[in-house]
């Protein structure tokens, strides 16, 4: 019980120490946007770390994060094997075909407003579809092996993306086109330097939401089939064996693997779209 | 009319490229059937073959539309083979996940807008939570639910689907509730208002339109999370299962008429969450 009524007491000291920093003018600065999320995060470890010992409870209902992370740290070899079926062949390579793909008909549909009418609704009922069903059926075509990982995704991120570019395209304002009209610009022109640029912010909104996508997309198939190794296969089956610390060991992998997915386009468009009020502090 | 007219010549190019690929996709099928028979066939005789396959490879809009009629309407609605059974099964998990979400998404939204502390030390976490794929969760909040005795398929499905849908809620939320100005503001102190006057007789009013504007994103992502729910875990009942029955017994028709129950729940649920949030927002006294 000791371990538990420890936990408390650092978890409460942690939120008092944040709600001091909060207040004071650390907390206008960058690094206490950073220190009070880190220092929550940790005493949430610190909060389970106590409960599972101080209570005693089964591993195989739920692991202390000190036997997740020794976990981590052994098994490396295998994590790193189902982190390259999954997230490089699998997300990644559909993350981008889908993306181009939706760029490319956003692009095709977009001297026609005719199409967008028609395609804008549909696709945004698309969006909101539980397109994951599709899974099984995608497994059956293109086999178990990264292929039928990476057509689940595309499809998964083709329409999200494609509503956001479609949008995206319509965001310059009138008095803008008619600017470049004046200057005699050529369709091609004002598409590459007003229209595109205008879109990018609806642009990196839609990656945003499509790189959650492409995760959940790549993991999920797995579950249809898949060589034996691969971040969705070790998931079902070391649920099977009651070995929660490899589950969440791979929960560990790609919740990291999300993170980064989404910070680096972040990253990105902080410098494409440094133009955007948003993005100017 | 002028709005319809595109949306369904879109339909009608959708239909028409789904009939083009059915044909190709299941041509191999025919071709080799006949090659095995000793036969040659031409392209005109192995059209209408590939129409009325028992196991296409990807079946023509009209044999999911005969599946989905005969699913919906061919027995009675609580037989284990109507997809209103299922359908109904997986509406009662996705509203139960949508409440827990919205409930969650709005206690979470009020308590960032109230304390700085829980807007600098939760905010950045609710983000990073949406990055992890649930779907990984999704096995083992199962095994967790049935290790603390509790039976049946309902909790775990109705968590996953509060995990994605309380998102949308709470961005929105804490957005509505900051949108008062510092003159609305200072209004209410001129009135001398406490602080819960100000929250709700300002904050909250002016969150409404948020509010609805999220519910349906929300209850698309519920519908996803209950369906991914019943997908990977052995579930018997629900669209989801009948999506993994289908692909376990190899039965492509089930499941392309699992998929489109599932795609005409969601329209329905959208639909009704977006009269909801006219008919509020009439009587709150926003101008249509």
């Amino acid at each position: 019980m000791t371990a538990l009524w420890l936990a408390i007491t650092v978890w409460l000291a942690a939120w008092a120490l944040n709600v001091r920093l909060a207040g004071s003018g650390i907390a206008q600065t960058r690094l206490g946007r950073i220190l009070v999320p880190l220092i929550f995060g940790v005493t949430v470890l610190v909060l389970w770390e106590g409960l599972v010992r101080g209570l005693n409870v089964a591993p195989v209902i739920l692991p202390a994060p000190s036997a997740i992370a020794a976990k981590i740290a052994t098994s490396l070899p295998v994590l790193w094997q189902d982190f390259a079926q999954t997230i490089l062949k699998g997300a990644i390579p559909g993350f981008l075909i889908g993306a181009g793909a939706a760029f490319l008909t956003a692009i095709a549909v977009d001297r026609s407003p005719f199409l967008q009418r028609g395609l804008l609704p549909i696709g945004n009922f698309v969006a909101a579809l539980p397109i994951v069903g599709l899974a099984p059926i995608l497994v059956m075509w293109f086999g178990f092996d990264w292929q039928s990982k990476a057509a689940v995704v595309v499809v998964m991120v083709f329409f999200p993306l494609l509503v956001n570019i479609v949008a995206g395209l319509q965001a310059s304002d009138r008095m803008q086109r008619d600017l470049m009209a004046t200057w005699g610009a050529s369709y091609w022109q004002s598409l590459l330097k007003l229209r595109l640029p205008a879109a990018m912010p609806f642009v990196f909104n839609g990656l945003k939401i499509a790189s959650t996508l492409a995760l959940i997309g790549a993991i999920v198939a797995e579950f249809f089939g898949s060589p034996v190794y691969g971040m969705g296969f070790r998931i079902s089956t070391e649920v099977g064996r009651l070995g929660l610390d490899m589950v969440w060991a791979e929960i560990a992998v790609a919740a990291l693997a999300g993170s980064v997915l989404y910070g680096l386009i972040s990253l990105i468009e902080r410098w494409v779209t440094f133009w955007h009020p948003s993005q100017r502090h | 009319m002028s709005r319809a007219l595109p949306v369904v010549t879109v339909l009608a190019g959708i239909v028409a490229i789904w009939y083009a690929a059915a044909v190709w996709m299941n041509a191999t099928w025919a071709f080799d059937q006949a090659e095995r028979a000793g036969q040659t066939v031409t392209w005109a005789e192995v059209i209408p073959q590939t129409m009325d396959q028992a196991r296409p490879l990807l079946p023509p809009p009209h044999q999911v539309g005969a599946e989905l009629w005969k699913g919906l309407f061919g027995q009675a609605v609580t037989s284990k083979r109507s997809l209103v059974y299922h359908a109904f099964v997986t509406f009662k998990g996705t509203m139960t996940g949508f409440g827990l979400g919205i409930v969650v998404g709005v206690l979470l939204a009020v308590a960032i807008v109230r304390f700085r502390v829980m807007d600098m030390s939760v905010m950045p976490w609710a983000i990073i939570s949406q990055t992890i794929p649930i779907v990984a969760l999704a096995p083992m909040i199962i095994t967790l639910s049935s290790q603390l005795g509790l039976t049946g398929r309902d909790i775990p499905k109705a968590v996953i689907a509060a995990y994605l849908s309380f998102f949308p809620v709470l961005v929105s939320m804490v957005k509505g509730l900051r949108s008062p100005d510092q003159m609305q503001l200072d209004l209410l102190r001129t009135y001398g208002a406490s602080d819960a006057q100000t929250f709700l007789k300002l904050r909250l009013p002016a969150s409404m339109p948020y509010f609805f504007a999220s519910l349906k994103v929300a209850v698309a992502a519920s519908l996803v999370g209950t369906i991914v729910g019943e997908l990977p875990t052995g579930a018997i009942e629900g669209l989801g299962a009948r999506m993994l029955i289908g692909s376990q017994f190899g039965e492509p028709l089930i499941m392309w008429a699992s998929l489109f129950a599932a795609a005409i729940l969601a329209g329905i649920l959208i639909l009704v969450v977006g009269l909801i949030e006219r008919i509020a927002g009439r009587r709150m006294g926003v101008r249509a």
